[in-house]
């Protein structure tokens, strides 16, 4: 029964409570049992199984008295990059040392208004500041998945990499991530599940930690395409409290699927071809274009011309935007303090002590980059080139109605491959930031092996607010990929 | 223009202010944390007041609408259009580690201040530009000895801050303009301009130069000059300090001083090099700000009769001096309190009555005009009594003071005192009568004077009838009996 509990997805939950046929108190049991054996991913920095438990009886009584909410007892993993009231909230940071925020992320506010239970809260790259979820205070993530006949722990991905790993091992049936570069669709292409980032604005960014502002967005991470629209329409909406999120109604997504693709205009990218990218993934990208074709949609050739900025502009906006986000970390209000002899000693200590070297990293990138006269060479420059990118695709969008691309240049990496080059890290989001840039919304479905058994996603680029054209051709995607391969390391 | 002598020849002070008002409004200028001055530390502090992680700022609309307002008042440009910007440095009373501000895209753009000058005409000042921006907290370093406490409470509270051309060139118009300044705020009630509690506070740019130079010399900002009289103090020393260096033929830092109300001298804080390099940046947790042309409109059409215009309706419609007009219109409390005494009556007197009495014991009792045991409706009715002849003008100085005292109406106190002019003819004969008889060799002396002589002498005669009659005695009617008497 355990087995079968962890398996289902979002919507067979859903299904399986309103029949009577398991108690949210089983789900919830059966999903804290799986964290527990676990353990040894280190996907979690916070379990909250009580909470969990006591979520899932309240479930049960709202079952039986016939007053379901939309997430009545479906058991989620929160990033712990969103603030969740009186548990610890770390953004895999030292610096956060014991923070337990007095208020709760509107995102999540939103998911227990609809019933979700929290099973705790999932490891990451520190400050969302990573795509292997190994820059985190609290030890890497180990993905659940290897590679054949090799044991070796591979990343989960990152940022959002215990969210990944706990969505893929079974363990959670759905998890919230956050993407600021590709940190919920490079993750979710490592792992084999369905990650969706939507369009800048749609989703609250209140009470979520902030690492770049104007590019940060929350998402859901699921096993299925169903599954992200039906979590993403309770994360979604607009919220009073967030001037960049948008005042438009939030769509039931998941009425938009089964409608097929007949007609659609894909787009596909020339400049996505990149050099050194593995030949199994431009294998797999035009396996997708061929899928779709089958399914009625029509590919159409395009350009984005400025694809080989987006990963400078990007590595100069999301750290000048950091740098000032990380200023209140200062050690006077909350979290860590290492006290100093004056002021600017404890500023220095607390901060040279409580962040990692790859935040220290952006930190210093950014506060040069918005320097006195460096601004004008670098950030406004760079947000030259992120108008531009915007611009490729508003006029890729004149001709067609989603793009597909590869989610990442690989498929996920051995802990440790990479660490010694940041700029080969960098590349992870060569295909995401873009993205980020426009505002757009994507989302990475799982489509296919490696050629040594790893998961591979393909990515769907969609219209501003049109999640829905979206999920309709990620499910086309889905459906005819097939994707059935779990990780040996699954619960 | 006032001009400074120096050794080598007299010299020009060249200053322009940065003012930073507090804007009036419940709620601060980003969080729904309220802004009440003098509440106990850190009790008006919400979590984006604290930068608590995840927090963000949302912009509070009536902020926008004083600004605005403001904008309007000081006859400038509204930017439909404006940006926050971030000004990032680090300070225990600064929680984000950066300040909300307005850098190159302000909400208000160029604008004017009319000054009226001592001796009469006006000057105008320009306004650069107004921005919206929020205002730290306060270190408390008196708390403990090795320790230094951080009240939160101002932290995030609006701020406008209005800077001026480099238009003005003594301590006196700097004054001049920011006593205008507070007196256009208080009108509009965009900001209660109270420098005593800190909701104005003032930077001063000054340079000095050779009288007849048209280049600007090196200029020096003041920080953070807290009363009119401090900028005053704080120009003058500055303004001789420069001129002193450039006269043993030195030259001048371009730095930051600190104003020493103490010591009444001015200090220097950082150098140019030492500046902070702020590294401004578009907030990207706020997007732009957008006007709609119509509601800055309708802003436009609520404003209320400002001073320069009141004052110059008050010389129309009332005929005042200019000097009256300008002192009444300084505050709307006062222009309302006189125009309230002055309908339907004579204008001029009652102008001399708010200005000189009222005024004489507002300022001696430190009371508001609105707490005044006189108001305006007791004060009419006491020149309706003169007008009338109930009482003379010497009298009613009498009747107002205890009105001041009691909180009386006039009629009141002059029936209960008694102090009803006296008109009848034959009464004021008798009294001049009697005055007469008993100071009989004083009118042979006056009976023996030429013309000039008399005229002089004639005085003392009124008074000595004025004493017997306790001053209720007609004046006029005294005057005319004495002239007949005296002639003999």
């Amino acid at each position: 029964m355990t087995g079968a509990l962890t398996d289902l997805t979002v919507a067979e939950t859903r299904a399986g409570l309103k029949a009577g046929k398991f108690s949210a108190l089983e789900v919830a049991r059966a999903h804290i049992r799986a964290m527990e054996k676990a353990r040894g991913l280190n996907a979690f920095i916070t379990e909250t199984p009580e909470r969990a438990l006591s979520d899932a009886a309240e479930s049960d009584r709202r079952i039986a008295r016939g007053e379901a909410r939309p997430l009545e007892g479906v058991p989620l993993a929160i990033k712990d990059l969103f603030c969740t009231e009186g548990v610890l909230t770390t953004a895999g940071s030292h610096i956060l040392d014991g923070f337990k925020p007095p208020y709760e992320s509107t995102v999540t506010a939103q998911l227990w208004r609809d019933g979700a239970v929290m099973l705790g809260k999932t490891n990451m790259d520190e400050f969302a500041m990573g795509s292997s979820t190994t820059t985190s205070y609290y030890k890497p993530t180990a993905n659940p998945w290897t590679r054949r006949g090799d044991n070796r722990m591979l990343v989960p991905g990152g940022s959002s990499g215990g969210s990944s790993a706990a969505v893929a091992a079974r363990i959670a049936a759905a998890a919230t991530g956050t993407d600021t570069g590709g940190s919920i669709r490079q993750p979710a292409s490592f792992t084999g599940i369905v990650g969706m980032k939507p369009t800048y604005g749609r989703c609250s960014r209140w009470g979520i930690v902030a690492f770049a502002s104007s590019l940060d967005q929350a998402g859901p991470m699921t096993r299925t395409v169903r599954d992200a629209a039906i979590v993403l329409r309770s994360m979604a909406g607009h919220d009073p409290k967030d001037s960049t999120s948008v005042d438009a109604p939030v769509p039931d997504y998941e009425r938009a699927l089964g409608k097929g693709v007949k007609g659609l205009r894909v787009g596909i990218p020339r400049e996505y071809r990149v050099d050194g990218m593995a030949r199994e993934i431009d294998l797999l990208w035009q396996q997708g274009v061929a899928w779709l074709k089958d399914a009625g949609a029509e590919p159409v050739e395009i350009g984005l011309p400025h694809t080989k900025l987006a990963l400078p502009a990007y590595y100069i906006i999301a750290p000048a935007e950091a740098s000032s986000n990380l200023a209140r970390y200062d050690g006077a209000r909350f979290g860590l303090r290492v006290p100093g002899k004056s002021l600017t000693d404890m500023y220095e200590s607390t901060r040279a002590a409580g962040f990692g070297k790859e935040v220290r990293r952006r930190v210093m990138i950014g506060t040069y980059v918005l320097s006195a006269g460096y601004y004008d060479a670098y950030y406004l420059r760079a947000q030259r080139v992120r108008a531009l990118i915007a611009r490729d695709f508003t006029q890729a969008f004149d001709r067609v109605d989603v793009i597909l691309t590869p989610t990442a240049p690989s498929a996920a990496f051995a802990v440790g491959e990479k660490a010694d080059d940041p700029i080969a890290m960098y590349l992870n989001d060569v295909f995401t930031v873009t993205v980020n840039l426009a505002g757009l919304p994507g989302i990475s479905v799982p489509a296919g092996l490696s050629a040594d058994g790893l998961p591979l996603g393909l990515q769907l680029i969609g219209r501003a607010f049109d999640e829905e054209t979206l999920f309709r051709a990620a499910e086309a995607v889905e459906k005819a990929a097939k994707f059935t391969a779990r990780p040996a390391g699954a619960a | 223009m006032s001009l400074i002598d120096g050794r080598t020849g007299k010299w020009e002070t060249v200053l322009g202010l940065e003012v930073h008002a507090q804007v009036v409004s419940a709620a601060k200028l980003f969080s729904g944390a309220a802004t009440k001055f003098g509440a106990e530390p850190n009790t008006q502090v919400s979590f984006v007041d604290a930068a608590f992680p995840g927090t963000l700022p949302v912009i509070n609309r009536k902020c926008v609408e004083q600004a605005v307002r403001t904008g309007l008042g000081l006859k400038a440009k509204i930017n439909l259009r404006s940006v926050f910007d971030r000004k990032n440095y680090f300070y225990p009373d600064l929680p984000p580690g950066y300040q909300i501000s307005q850098y190159t895209q302000p909400i208000v753009g160029n604008g004017t201040v009319t000054l009226d000058l001592p001796g009469g005409g006006t000057r105008s000042v320009g306004i650069t530009r107004l921005h919206l921006e929020q205002d730290a907290g306060k270190s408390l370093h008196d708390q403990s000895p090795g320790e230094t406490y951080v009240d939160l409470n101002r932290a995030g509270v609006a701020l406008m801050e209005i800077v001026s051309e480099p238009d003005l060139r003594s301590a006196e118009e700097a004054a001049a303009y920011l006593r205008k300044l507070s007196s256009i705020l208080q009108y509009l009630e965009t900001c209660d301009a109270d420098m005593e509690k800190g909701n104005l506070r003032c930077d001063v740019n000054i340079s000095v130069r050779k009288a007849g130079d048209t280049k600007l010399g090196t200029r020096c900002e003041i920080k953070n000059v807290n009363s009119v009289r401090h900028v005053m103090q704080a120009i003058e020393y500055e303004a001789r300090r420069q001129i002193e260096i450039l006269e043993d033929g030195g030259r001048i830092d371009q730095e930051t001083r600190l104003f020493d109300a103490g010591r009444g001298e001015t200090r220097s804080m950082r150098s140019k090099e030492e500046a902070h390099d702020y590294r401004y940046f578009p907030d990207p947790d706020l997007v732009p700000l957008v006007l709609d042309p119509a509601w800055v409109k309708r802003i436009e059409e609520s404003l209320p009769e400002l001073p320069d215009a009141k004052k110059a309706r008050f010389l129309r419609d009332y005929g005042l001096k200019d000097q009256d007009a300008g002192v009444l219109v300084a505050e709307r409390e006062s222009a309302d309190f006189f125009e309230a005494v002055a309908k339907g009556r004579d204008a001029k007197a009652a102008a001399n009555w708010v200005i000189g009495d009222f005024f004489g014991h507002l300022n001696k009792s430190g009371l508001a005009i609105g707490n005044a045991p006189v108001d305006a409706r007791k004060l009419g009715e006491l020149l309706d009594l003169i007008a009338d002849g109930t009482i003379s003008g010497r009298i009613a100085k009498d009747v107002f003071a205890l009105m001041w005292q009691t909180g009386k109406a006039p009629a009141a106190i002059v029936a209960e005192k008694g102090l009803k002019q006296v008109t009848d003819a034959g009464e004021i004969e008798r009294e001049v009568d009697a005055a007469l008889a008993a100071l009989a060799p004083k009118v042979a002396e006056y009976r023996a004077k030429d013309e000039a002589g008399r005229a002089k002498m004639f005085g003392f005669f009124v008074g000595q009838v004025m004493k017997r009659t306790q001053g209720k005695a007609n004046p006029a009617a005294v005057n005319e009996l004495l002239r007949k008497k005296l002639a003999g």
